[in-house]
């Protein structure tokens, strides 16, 4: 079954793989004309081999935005609380929403996380390198699969730290009296900062089991879904992070 | 192997499958055990309402607070486990991937993963009632701060948990559900299906689908927050000095009860489409089957679709008209529900022309799955016409909880809705055992039900106008001035009865054509799309859905051409 998930120009096509068969390339050599180059037009199962890898990935993405409804959900219950003083009746407007400073390794977290997305980015680059994905589909090795590991692992270590460092920012804050239930503020600094921690241990379960999958299974497609994936699943986790970052430094 | 290995392993088979049309028929088996309680429940409420001393079986006198569970369960029951799991998963898993041609969904464990969760929160929710203090009693709405503080009553403890937990796992199995559909429809189709080759019920799923990520994970975040109201002192729906049973709650601060009203009704306006549009792509299939004439206006039928999917997402605010909203938002919302109106009485007028077209070409005598679309059609005419009413602020402030809307909601969406998953269980039938489903006592089913249905809500209308208030557990007693209803009321509860005893003749249907019922043979309806056609052939489809010519029985092109006939 040929597996690679890269379009490659029609001259690589034309080259011998030295192997015999058909080569693993997307689009083969139609001789001008009467080539049908849309692969909707195919029946399923036969729509080039970034088939499966698309539909997992669409799957993720749909999940992905109803995650982001999720947040935004809770975005707007924040802007909606923040304005939601009343006035007693004396005519003084009372509120309680208070402002307090966020810790600053939050500044460090956030540091951590963009450096994870960027070595989670590298993995997955590396499971797509098309010289190391042909020589993994004709059985010379995994170089790929040896080149992306480490990179995976860093990726795990940075976004334990990052879970560490929003434990060790949670710790500071309890320890100057702050504590979920204290005031609205914390309610939802605590609220966002736990479900995005929720969501983020769950990414590195993916990643240990992207990581362990790396090894165990053996069509290159798979190997590929399954870290391209999580890939796509971190970089979102990243991003939302950012988000709510800003949110909580900057519009308290 | 030995019989009983054989038997466990083909129960484990049934069980542990990712296989779509079984879980489609454990979708729909689920929610038929979800609709006779419901309907049992409702049963005893309109009992209760004109005899509020008489002893039910299992239940005893029922108190007030007993009637409101009721009314709770009853709501949560139908609203999701019925009209949310029957039409979307429970009918698409069952025929969407053969009509757009796929072997299987994109994602099928997750579609499995989907239907247990359901499951899981359906037993989560009938568990309320036994617990103690027994189930919630502030409506499936749930409004805080009355959902949000225990000692709100009986059922608000316990019972409340459980109904926040339940709807939390329902919201999650509804997203992952809606992430198979969607990814089975766009990545699964077969050679030859472009987008505007889909039947309309595909396109009914599709629309239906993305509305549950939208609506569904909005309503999962405001689960999650009143159930942190409730258990970690935050305050995010619980205003303060809340007086509950005269003692004065100091433990919240400054939550506005409006923001829950805003993320409920974000995900319960669109709630209703995800209930009726599936129903309107059938309509339109169904129409067009059995008048034997294409689809009036494929297009204009897809267009409108996608419209009431969008449009559906900004009228949550009709439902607070009177909830303390700033009136001029109130004014927004009425022009956007009104602007909805345009695109469904659109497909009415479409459906009408259809029906007008195809008076001499259909078929004789007109099948039951026929009749249970005219009847949705009927009700949802009869439901719609009251919508742009309530859609006033105006009209609102007086008919606001009032059996007006009771009616409105149990006629266009209820009723609509129920009619419609009939005519799909009596059309898809033989897809799930392979036998048509008796005729004769299908006929009987619909008439009775069109009478029991039409007695039981149309007079609601009346009550309504004269002011009688939703979830008064009775008409008598220390206040008299709703006492001169109790007439209308009784009349309302014997249809009631015989609308629920028709369904008897349903029950026994099924049960009787599961096992005697006629053999189907391969295309019973002589329709076009392709959940019709042999299982085994791979498919190019080079045609629309709808190819019905000459309104004459036999001449249609089926969809799925096989390659060899196209060559």
């Amino acid at each position: 079954m040929p597996a690679t998930f890269t379009r490659t120009p029609a001259e690589i096509d034309r080259k011998d793989t030295g192997i015999g068969g058909k080569p693993p390339v997307d689009r083969r050599p139609t001789g001008g004309g009467g080539g049908d180059d849309n692969w909707d037009n195919h029946p399923q199962g036969r729509r080039g081999p970034r088939e499966l890898l698309t539909r997992y990935r669409l799957g993720l993405f749909f999940a992905l935005a109803g995650d982001l409804m999720f947040f935004i959900a809770l975005v707007s219950t924040f802007f909606v609380r923040q304005n939601a003083g009343h006035f007693d009746p004396r005519d003084n407007y009372v509120s309680d929403w208070h402002p307090f400073s966020i810790p600053p390794i939050l500044w460090i977290n956030t540091a951590v996380l963009l450096l994870s997305s960027l070595s989670m980015e590298v993995a997955r680059q590396h499971l797509f390198h098309e010289v190391d994905v042909m020589e993994e589909w004709l059985g010379l090795g995994r170089p790929a699969v040896r080149r992306a590991a480490p990179w995976l692992v860093g990726t795990v270590v940075l976004g334990l730290m990052f879970l560490a460092g929003q434990w060790i920012a949670w710790q500071q804050l309890s320890s100057q009296g702050l504590f979920f239930a204290t005031n609205q503020n914390s309610h939802f600094f605590y609220l966002i900062t736990a479900t995005h921690a929720l969501h983020l241990f769950l990414g590195i379960l993916a990643l240990m089991i992207a990581l362990g999958a790396l090894f165990l299974l053996r069509r290159v497609e798979m190997r590929q879904i399954v870290v391209d994936c999580t890939a796509w699943y971190w970089h979102t986790m990243g991003i939302f992070w950012v988000f709510l970052f800003v949110l909580l430094t900057c519009f308290q | 192997m030995s019989q009983d290995v054989q038997t466990e392993a083909a129960q484990r088979r049934l069980l542990f499958t990712t296989d779509h049309r079984i879980l489609g028929v454990w979708y729909l088996l689920l929610s038929l055990a979800a609709v006779a309680v419901g309907t049992v429940l409702s049963v005893f409420m309109r009992i209760h309402i004109i005899a509020p001393d008489l002893k039910l079986p299992f239940w005893g006198v029922v108190p007030p607070e007993g009637y409101l569970a009721l009314v709770t369960m009853h709501g949560t029951l139908m609203v999701f486990f019925v009209l949310t799991t029957a039409p979307v998963n429970g009918f698409a898993s069952l025929v969407l991937p053969a009509q757009i041609g796929a072997k299987r969904m994109a994602l099928p464990l997750l579609n499995a993963i989907s239907l247990w969760s359901t499951v899981v929160s359906f037993l989560v929710l009938l568990a309320a009632f036994f617990v103690r203090g027994g189930a919630p009693i502030s409506g499936w709405t749930n409004y805080p701060p009355l959902s949000a503080i225990a000692a709100a009553g009986p059922g608000q403890a316990t019972g409340m948990d459980l109904w926040l937990v339940s709807i939390g796992i329902f919201c999650f199995a509804a997203v992952l559900g809606a992430v198979n559909l969607l990814t089975t429809i766009i990545s699964k189709r077969c050679a030859g299906m472009t987008l505007m080759r889909m039947p309309l019920t595909v396109w009914a799923w599709l629309v239906t689908a993305a509305l549950i990520v939208f609506a569904f994970s909005i309503l999962f975040a405001a689960v999650v927050m009143l159930l942190s109201d409730r258990h970690l002192a935050t305050s995010f729906f619980v205003p303060p000095g809340e007086v509950i049973n005269g003692v004065i709650s100091r433990a919240h601060a400054d939550g506005s009860p409006m923001l829950w009203l805003h993320l409920f009704w974000f995900f319960g306006h669109p709630e209703v489409y995800i209930a009726i549009l599936p129903a309107m792509g059938l309509t339109s299939s169904l129409l067009a089957n059995f008048t034997r004439r294409p689809v009036l206006g494929y297009k204009f039928m897809v267009a409108t679709t996608l419209a009431i999917g969008f449009f559906g997402l900004l009228v949550w605010g009709h439902h607070m008209f009177v909830s303390g909203m700033n009136p001029y938002a109130g004014t927004a919302f009425a022009l956007t529900t009104m602007a909805i109106a345009v695109p469904s009485s659109a497909k009415v007028l479409g459906w009408l022309a259809m029906l007008l077209r195809g008076r001499d070409s259909r078929v004789h005598p007109l099948p039951t799955p026929m009749l249970f679309t005219l009847g949705f059609l009927s009700f949802f005419i009869a439901g719609g016409l009251t919508g742009p009413i309530l859609a006033q602020p105006v009209l609102d402030a007086y008919l606001h909880n009032t059996y007006f809307v009771v009616a409105h909601f149990h006629l266009v969406m209820a009723m609509a809705g129920m009619f419609s998953l009939f005519a799909a269980v009596y059309y898809w039938f033989p897809l799930m055992t392979g036998r048509l489903m008796n005729e004769r006592l299908g006929k009987w089913h619909f008439w009775l039900s069109l009478i029991g249905a039409y007695g039981t809500f149309f007079p609601m209308h009346f009550a309504g106008l004269a002011g009688q208030p939703r979830h008064y557990a009775q008409l008598t007693g220390s206040t008299s001035t709703l006492a001169s209803l109790l007439p209308l009321q009784k009349g309302i509860t014997h249809a009631a009865l015989f609308l629920a005893t028709a369904q008897l003749v349903f029950l026994f249907n099924l049960v009787w054509s599961a096992r005697r019922g006629r053999i189907a043979g391969m295309n019973p309806w002589q329709a076009t799309t392709m959940e019709w056609a042999p299982n085994d052939t791979e498919c190019r489809v080079a045609c629309g859905p709808y190819e019905y010519f000459d309104g004459n029985l036999s001449c249609f092109a089926p969809q799925c051409a096989t390659e060899t006939e196209q060559e």
